[in-house]
């Protein structure tokens, strides 16, 4: 048996005449993150929700770090961080305040707060503006306090609500950064996302949610494979060298694929795309298409859209599909 | 973000420690005195949000004394001293309002999210919020006798009976401010706890012996302002104020008050649980 530091059977929640959660079974590797993956309204938020002990299923059962969620909620919340969706800090209180009073929460003596805060404010890069009340820090600052929050009490395991929702590419990594560093110190993270992307960047497991379901857990790239994976997409000034290009990317076609012209929904015409293992494709494409004299107006490798994801897991023949 | 900065290590909780220290009860004090001092730094930081302690009571005792002290007794004077007592009462009923407001603010803000998710008794954030809320009852007494001073209010009895008045109020405030916590649980909004609120303080607090004697009243009514809480309050803040007897509506206005923590503390407690 893995060590298993999330684990859940056959949630279940309703609200009113939405059923949030049908049965939804999950399961965390120690020492891993995994990435919740699904559109607005799947069921994520509900789902972390429950296993963070701020509700309680209609059915089913849980337990975080080996404890039962719904048995001794207590005891799960000494070993737990939750950053939610909206970050949750006290505007009226400083940076500093919002940790020492988590901290207080969290039974630390008023002097060890204080160091952890100071601590965090540092790493977080928000020791300049921890004197100042979070109302006015930026929408990024906030995200970075929220999260240094659920990390006061150096939490066995880190739940992040779509941590990243609304940031800049740029605070995007920092955060991804953030995430990455926390598993070196020995903490577990699941995180929600809506990014297929993110998901892809940071999880070691990745588990798609639909309509309060559990549709797909696999490694990231099992879930590529399963819908079509990395695609490098050229499109050549000229179409009539299209046959060319062609020839080039058949070169670096994932084993048992091959290059062709695109015809997929939203495809632009003239352009030519090919399932890739990795980006080192394109330092072989790149000259190759110099070398045949090809002049590009677009180059460039794409993860499969959230849409593709769900249209490759929810219909039967999805290849054929994509083609409609 | 500094990268060069080692990461803080998070030492997975390995030891026993699973119990809070020192016991329930404990924590639950220190929790609740550090969500005291949270909502402490709130109110200093918004003294706006300190109106409805200060200037509005100022304004009603104004407004009632020179506008209908005359028609009431005929004696300006004479109806300030009734009427102090009487109003101190009322804005402390009111003054409970801001509370269930704020609560609910927080909780739709998600604040409230990030202490559910942390090891504390689910009532310490209520409990907190609740005794933070003494620094504006005080206030209220502080504001209405300082300025009822000004306008010749005089105590009668003296320092002693002043300061159990004082202590009275502020602790009839702490228990009928569960009211509007727990409507704070139930309603969407901050103004609907507002609306809400108003419907009940307002017959409460004018449906007693706040602005007129009891005797003048038409009989049904005079019903209602025998069973209202308000009613002994006023009279034992009046005897304590101006003098007169006051035992048996001590009596009356502690288990009043008793009677409002047994009901509306487990109420507001399970709206809070309620409330996801």
């Amino acid at each position: 048996m893995t060590d298993l530091v999330v684990r859940a059977e056959g949630l279940r929640k309703r609200f009113g005449k939405t059923q949030a959660l049908d049965g939804v079974d999950l399961a965390m590797r120690r020492g891993t993150v995994l990435g919740v993956l699904g559109p607005n309204g799947a069921g994520k938020t509900t789902a972390v929700r429950v296993l963070a002990t701020l509700l309680r299923p209609d059915e089913g059962y849980a337990e975080v770090a080996g404890i039962d969620v719904l048995k001794q909620p207590q005891r799960v919340r000494r070993r737990i961080g939750l950053t939610g969706q909206y970050a949750s800090v006290d505007e009226d209180l400083t940076g500093t305040q919002n940790l020492v009073l988590i901290g207080q929460l969290l039974d630390l003596t008023t002097r060890d707060a204080r160091k952890r805060a100071a601590e965090l404010l540092e790493w977080f890069d928000l020791s300049e503006a921890a004197g100042r009340r979070a109302k006015t820090y930026s929408g990024g600052m906030r995200r970075r306090l929220d999260l240094a929050a659920s990390l006061v009490g150096r939490p066995e395991v880190i739940f992040l609500d779509e941590p990243t929702t609304g940031l800049d590419p740029a605070k995007r990594e920092d955060m991804w950064g953030v995430v990455r560093t926390q598993i070196t110190q020995g903490s577990s993270v699941l995180l929600t996302t809506q990014y297929l992307e993110e998901a892809d960047a940071l999880a070691d497991e990745i588990v798609v949610i639909d309509k309060g379901r559990v549709i797909a857990h696999d490694t990231p790239d099992g879930l590529k494979r399963r819908v079509g994976g990395l695609t490098l997409r050229v499109r050549p000034a000229d179409p009539a060298r299209v046959p060319d290009v062609l020839r080039v990317l058949d070169l670096v076609a994932s084993p048992g694929t091959q290059a062709s012209p695109d015809k997929g929904a939203g495809s632009r015409p003239g352009a030519v795309s090919v399932p890739v293992t990795d980006d080192l494709s394109l330092d072989v494409v790149v000259p190759a298409l110099r070398r045949a004299e090809i002049e590009v107006n677009d180059l460039g490798l794409h993860l499969p859209s959230l849409d593709e994801v769900f249209h490759a897991l929810t219909s039967d023949s999805p290849k054929e599909a994509e083609l409609v | 973000m500094t990268t060069t900065l080692v990461a803080p290590v998070n030492t997975p909780t390995t030891a026993a420690d699973d119990g809070p220290r020192g016991g329930a009860l404990a924590a639950l004090v220190r929790h609740s005195v550090a969500l005291a001092r949270r909502s402490l730094i709130k109110t200093i930081r918004t003294p706006e949000a300190l109106i409805d302690v200060t200037l509005q009571p100022v304004i009603f005792l104004l407004l009632f004394t020179y506008l209908f002290g005359g028609a009431i007794t005929g004696d300006r004077h004479a109806y300030l001293q009734f009427l102090l007592p009487g109003m101190l009462a009322q804005s402390l009923a009111m003054g409970g309002i801001a509370l269930g407001q704020n609560l609910n603010a927080d909780i739709e803000k998600g604040v409230f999210d990030r202490f559910r998710s942390l090891p504390v008794a689910r009532s310490a954030p209520l409990v907190g919020a609740v005794a933070a809320d003494v620094v504006r009852y005080l206030t209220v007494c502080v504001v209405m006798l300082g300025f009822g001073t000004v306008m010749g209010f005089r105590i009668e009895t003296g320092f002693l009976p002043a300061v159990a008045a004082v202590a009275l109020a502020v602790g009839f405030g702490l228990c009928f401010c569960w009211i509007s916590v727990w409507v704070g649980m139930l309603v969407r909004t901050p103004g609907a706890v507002q609306g809400t609120m108003f419907l009940l303080v307002f017959p409460l607090s004018f449906g007693s012996n706040v602005f007129v004697q009891t005797n003048t009243l038409p009989g049904w009514l005079q019903a209602f302002v025998h069973v209202n809480p308000i009613t002994p309050l006023v009279a034992t803040i009046r005897g304590l104020l101006i003098g007169g007897p006051v035992a048996h509506n001590l009596w009356m206005t502690l288990a009043f008050m008793a009677g409002l923590l047994v009901i509306f503390v487990p109420l507001a407690l399970r709206g809070y649980a309620r409330r996801a």
